[in-house]
């Protein structure tokens, strides 16, 4: 069974890089001179076209507020330069907002952040047994069809009218996008891969921490994104109902509209929809930080 | 049935088959009364129609499946398995991946660090470790696997036709490199593939089976010695012996 090694790799050339194999990130001469026009014809895409629809937006809301909204029924749509003027360039309107801000994004992140903590660990959790699954899985989904608004006078009851309730209702609208998308990305591991970490006797732990959350982790960012704009929701709403504490967004708007106070309420709503905008770009950008650099979603 | 894994000792089989069947639960029967052996350092092929248990083989050899009946012996310390994709973690670069194996084995950092570089170098890769799979050709990535195994110098391995998705260029030069590292680990190995070619260029013995169910029909010896040069595709009495294997096929 002993065979002389150096005789055997002297009668064989020694292994050289494989030639003939390209590595695929290559890139072709060709490519990069269509590169140009490539360019040109994204920034037309991702930035012309949209403004186009933005521009036309603005058109038909001064139409729209201008022409058949009377002077008594513009609170409904003031126009948009009156809401900037009075919203935002109006210091002490705008200082009101942006502390209201500061509060509803600290709802926000902390709701998304016990989301995230729960939701990854029910759905590792779920993965571990299909008993544990089909036991937890489906309050999962009650939890998510539960109308928020019948569960807002219970909590009061419990955690009263403050921070407290306002994170729950993040936590109920966020958690179950990040259990979904973590159990699936768990569960869809390939088999042939599974079937590499049995041949070598590997218990759960190992296999959950090289394989399983590694594998899931797409999965499970694109769970986070979508939560991320859910907790931003959540905040609002919880804001809405329970109004005692700090000031939020969503404190706001319900006493702007109530004063009939239309320039400031639509500068709310328009930061509001820019939070909304930034958590989702921003986890966008996380994900691609974290898995990026091996996971390419396919496109069409 | 009994699977039995031990230490290699001289002059046993690093691999015995005995009679060995497989019923799935829906009742399909993809082997039955299966015999063969593998010498220590020998290559054996087996070749069939496709859904003929070839497969089954090497899972129930491997321990992933259980033989419904008869006696399976491995004589060795570790067996490596390569699977018919390179089954690459694909956000471990090509040295990590290499190392997985021997990380799932606890084997210690210096030494895993000196047999991953072995490895990788075994298989031509030098130059490419920083590398994500995705980033590496099909032959390459299939180079990574086969690697990924070598780390834990096993004495007994089992392919499950691993180039089959491979383009016949591809494949040709694989083949040349895998006899290399046989002709340098002298590990036993058992190789599963539908490529009447393949199976004449490596093995010391084709083994040909027969469909539903599965059964080991006949044996071809192939004479010519390792080392073997890539010219012998072109020889006539390859060509002869691939015409042999090819009836027997046929006649299954």
């Amino acid at each position: 069974m002993t065979v002389d090694v150096d005789s055997v790799t002297a009668a064989v050339p020694p292994a050289g890089p494989p030639p003939g194999e390209p590595v695929t990130t290559a890139v072709d001469a060709r490519a990069r001179r269509g590169a140009l026009t490539r360019v040109r014809a994204s920034f037309l895409n991702k930035f012309l076209l949209p403004f186009c629809v933005f521009a036309l937006f603005i058109g038909a809301w001064y139409l729209i507020s201008g022409l058949t909204l009377t002077k008594q029924q513009r609170f409904m749509l003031p126009l948009p330069h009156d809401v900037i003027r009075v919203g935002i360039l109006d210091w002490g309107n705008f200082k009101v907002i942006l502390e209201a801000l500061r509060y509803t994004v600290i709802v926000t992140f902390i709701g998304l952040a016990i989301s995230m903590v729960l939701g990854v660990l029910a759905a590792v959790l779920m993965s571990q047994a299909s008993w544990i699954e089909s036991s937890l899985y489906p309050w999962a989904v009650v939890l998510q069809t539960v109308p928020i608004l019948a569960l807002t006078p219970v909590l009061s009851f419990f955690f009263g009218f403050a921070l407290t309730s306002r994170t729950i209702v993040c936590v109920i609208i966020a958690f179950f996008p990040i259990v979904s998308n973590t159990l699936f990305g768990l569960q869809s591991v390939d088999r042939g891969m599974h079937e590499l970490f049995t041949l070598h006797h590997t218990g759960r732990l190992t296999r959950l921490w090289k394989l399983q959350l590694p594998a899931a982790m797409p999965a499970m960012f694109s769970g986070f994104r979508v939560a991320a704009g859910l907790s931003v929701i959540g905040a609002i709403v919880g804001e809405f109902f329970f109004k005692q504490g700090n000031a939020g967004l969503g404190t706001n708007l319900s006493v702007y509209s109530s004063r009939l106070e239309g320039e400031r309420l639509w500068a709310t709503t328009l930061v509001a929809s820019l939070l909304g905008i930034a958590v989702f770009v921003l986890f966008g950008w996380l994900a691609r930080r974290v898995v990026g650099r091996w996971y390419q979603p396919k496109r069409g | 049935m009994t699977l039995t894994t031990e230490p290699p000792r001289a002059g046993a089989e690093a691999l015995r088959f005995a009679g060995v069947s497989k019923r799935f639960k829906d009742g399909t029967v993809a082997l039955t009364d299966a015999d063969l052996t593998v010498a220590p350092g020998e290559f054996v092929s087996v070749v069939g129609p496709s859904g003929c248990g070839k497969s089954t083989l090497l899972r129930i050899a491997s321990g992933l499946d259980a033989a419904s009946d008869g006696e399976v012996n491995v004589h060795s310390k570790s067996v490596g398995y390569v699977f018919q994709d390179a089954t690459l973690l694909p956000w471990r670069n090509v040295r990590a991946n290499v190392g997985l194996l021997a990380e799932l084995e606890h084997m210690e950092r210096a030494e895993r660090d000196g047999r991953v570089r072995d490895a990788i170098e075994l298989v031509g890769l030098t130059g490419f470790e920083k590398h994500l799979p995705h980033e590496l050709s099909g032959g390459m990535r299939m180079r990574v696997s086969l690697a990924r195994s070598m780390v834990l110098a096993p004495d007994v391995f089992l392919f499950d036709e691993p180039f089959g998705a491979l383009d016949e260029i591809t494949r040709e030069r694989l083949n040349d490199e895998l006899l290399r590292m046989f002709s340098q680990r002298n590990f036993a190995a058992l190789f599963i593939t539908h490529s009447v070619q393949e199976a004449v260029f490596l093995s010391g013995r084709v083994l040909v089976m027969t469909g539903r169910p599965g059964r080991v029909k006949t044996e071809v010896a192939v004479p010519f010695d390792y080392p073997r040069e890539p010219e012998l595709r072109y020889s006539a009495e390859f060509a002869a012996l691939c015409g042999e294997v090819s009836r027997h096929l046929r006649d299954v």
